[in-house]
């Protein structure tokens, strides 16, 4: 086909400009499959120039060109390029760290009235199943499903409960307990999150069952004097379990609040600030799990002194507190 | 311009010009979905048969290894599987990849991690939640439980069919949507005909832009069938009956037509198509 073959002057348009259009688009497939090294520097300069030259040739083919293949594609071709040329600039590593050394801490002081909120729901349930245990230790399994307390109820003697908090249970499957109960315990505070989203109410009752539970248990162990055993064994990784289960009450807290009352803001604009604020706190709950996993798997079988059990909960207590509270340089 | 008006969402670049985004529509967004799971249960029954055959291979001296890589790697693919995918530069699934459609913000910013996170955390009360129901359901609950519970359940999982912007839970909670973001080819340019006769001026106000693309779509296709059918309606229509080859008629016809459309159009008249005065 020759020059002269062009007839209209939307064709001839299309030919001066095709070759750009193509140059976007192999740039583009490259940087998509994640080749992003196999780009000269050239082609790296070149890509907002084709992006803007191919968002100028959309306009003008709108208008002139009522060749639909030609209209339909550079509308795909710019999309694809927008959401290259204005996505996320930042690499991976970058946003990593910035996740930690900002994000993260930021997110959970911004929460803090949830956090509390959801804190005293969980203290709130473990103290009313305290004391209704203690005084009719029938209510126990009230509170706690038959499955889950085991060999623990209110018929066991002493000497049973003694033996579940220093038991090690050898040393033989501790890695797979302790990626069992990671997994199981992220998925429960995953759900306690996405419940948030009705209202609050579902994510309120399961916070103030976990501390239904955690009394019921309490009160059991104390009946029998073996409080502050208990107490270390729980706490070993109960500060970083407990915590984080509080965080992602909190972060479903954030969500239903932001949805029921939205204040000055649209219900969804509200309710996405909320949910990118409560989601980058729920990634740092999903690793606040896998370290109370590791604690509970490993430490609390390997360590069996109820002191050093202490120890290393109040170590794990201040290393949470000052990561998430604590002053910081202001940037 | 295929899609209906109501998918169509505006969204105008620093550079001013509006991209015309088409949302997904509940079709697209099942079909990707049901594609993403197939691929999960398959990646699944791989780390199974590679983690039991393994335990197997070292007669269970490594089954504990064994049983943690594979209780993570489930832990992995349920929740993760989706997030690791949609944080690539393309921000879609595989099934979303052979649909052809993306996640975008809703308000054109960056994608950011965490509003993918929101996103796809939201999955627990969607579809893993109901599915718990359907599947505990048997012990001991009575029937009305039951029916209540499924009734909430379905508010979530329908979410998507009762808003304008085909919104599931999660994106209303990471502030995004779904978006059609196929990949389209450039097909060589349609007008030098062989030959070009003169048509009257009634010939070429026969037909509107609505008519033009059809052509247009009829001529790429080149289904000797349909050429030659077309062809008699548009001879019919315009009275036109110089001998010629069917091919080379339409294509001659179309550039005379696309012509005369678009210099209306750049004195700013946009004849949508026959029905409208030329």
């Amino acid at each position: 086909m020759t020059q002269t073959g062009l007839i209209l002057k939307s064709q001839r348009f299309r030919s001066e400009r095709e070759a750009d259009w193509k140059r976007l688009e192999s740039l583009l497939g490259l940087l998509e499959a994640g080749k992003r090294n196999q780009l000269s520097d050239d082609d790296v300069i070149a890509l907002p120039l084709l992006y803007r030259a191919t968002l100028s040739s959309l306009s003008i083919a709108r208008t002139i060109s009522l060749d639909r293949n030609l209209v339909d594609y550079l509308e795909s071709l710019s999309t694809r390029a927008y959401f290259f040329v204005y996505g996320t600039r930042t690499r991976l590593d970058e946003r990593i760290l910035s996740f930690f050394l900002r994000d993260w801490p930021a997110a959970v002081r911004a929460l803090w009235r949830e956090t509390a909120i959801a804190a005293g729901l969980g203290a709130m349930g473990a103290l009313v199943a305290f004391f209704v245990t203690l005084r009719n230790p029938a209510y126990f399994y009230v509170f706690v499903d038959r499955a889950l307390a085991g060999g623990r109820g209110p018929r066991a003697s002493t000497a049973e409960l003694t033996r579940t908090i220093f038991d090690t249970h050898g040393d033989k499957a501790l890695g797979f307990f302790a990626s069992f109960l990671f997994t199981h315990n992220a998925q429960i505070a995953l759900l306690a999150f996405a419940l948030g989203f009705a209202c609050c109410l579902p994510t309120a009752f399961l916070t103030f069952y976990n501390g239904l539970m955690l009394g019921a248990f309490l009160a059991l162990f104390y009946s029998h004097g073996l409080g502050v055993p208990f107490g270390g064994w729980l706490l070993i990784h109960g500060v970083t379990e407990l915590f984080a289960i509080t965080l992602a009450g909190a972060a479903g807290f954030r969500i239903g609040w932001a949805l029921a009352f939205p204040g000055s803001k649209s219900r969804l604009e509200a309710a996405s600030d909320a949910g990118r604020l409560a989601g980058t706190l729920m990634a740092g709950v999903v690793l606040m799990l896998a370290v109370a996993g590791l604690l509970e798997g490993y430490g609390r079988q390997l360590v069996t002194s109820t002191a050093l059990r202490y120890a290393v909960a109040l170590l794990t207590a201040l290393v949470w507190a000052g990561y998430f509270y604590g002053p910081r340089r202001p940037r | 311009m295929k899609e209906p008006k109501s998918l169509v969402r505006e969204l105008i670049t620093p550079e001013g010009i509006d991209l015309r985004l088409v949302l997904a529509d509940g079709g697209e967004r099942l079909s990707a979905f049901l594609l993403d799971i197939v691929f999960i249960l398959l990646a699944l029954v791989g780390l199974t048969l590679v983690t039991g055959g393994l335990a197997l291979l070292f007669s269970f001296r490594s089954a504990e290894v064994m049983g943690v890589i594979w209780i993570l790697g489930f832990f992995a693919l349920r929740n993760f599987y989706f997030i690791a995918f949609e944080l690539t530069p393309r921000a879609a699934t595989p099934g979303k990849r052979i649909v052809g459609i993306r996640v975008a913000t809703r308000d054109g910013s960056p994608l950011t991690p965490n509003a993918i996170f929101a996103r796809n955390a939201m999955r627990e009360l969607e579809i893993f939640l109901p599915l718990l129901f359907m599947i505990a359901k048997a012990d001991g609950i009575d029937a009305w439980t039951g029916i209540v519970g499924m009734i909430w359940c379905a508010v979530f999982v329908f979410f998507p069919l009762f808003n304008r912007d085909r919104l599931r839970i999660g994106d209303l909670v990471g502030g995004t949507w779904v978006v059609v973001a196929p990949k389209r080819v450039l097909s060589p340019e349609l007008g030098a005909p062989a030959a070009r006769p003169v048509f009257s001026e009634t010939a070429l106000d026969a037909y509107g832009i609505k008519e033009l693309n059809i052509l247009e779509d009829v001529l790429r296709r080149q289904d000797a069938e349909t050429m030659r059918a077309v062809a008699m309606r548009i001879r019919k229509k315009t009275g036109f009956d110089l001998p010629m080859p069917e091919a080379e008629f339409l294509s001659a016809y179309y550039i005379a037509l696309r012509g005369r459309l678009e210099t209306r159009l750049l004195f700013g008249r946009r004849r949508r198509d026959k029905y409208e005065k030329a």
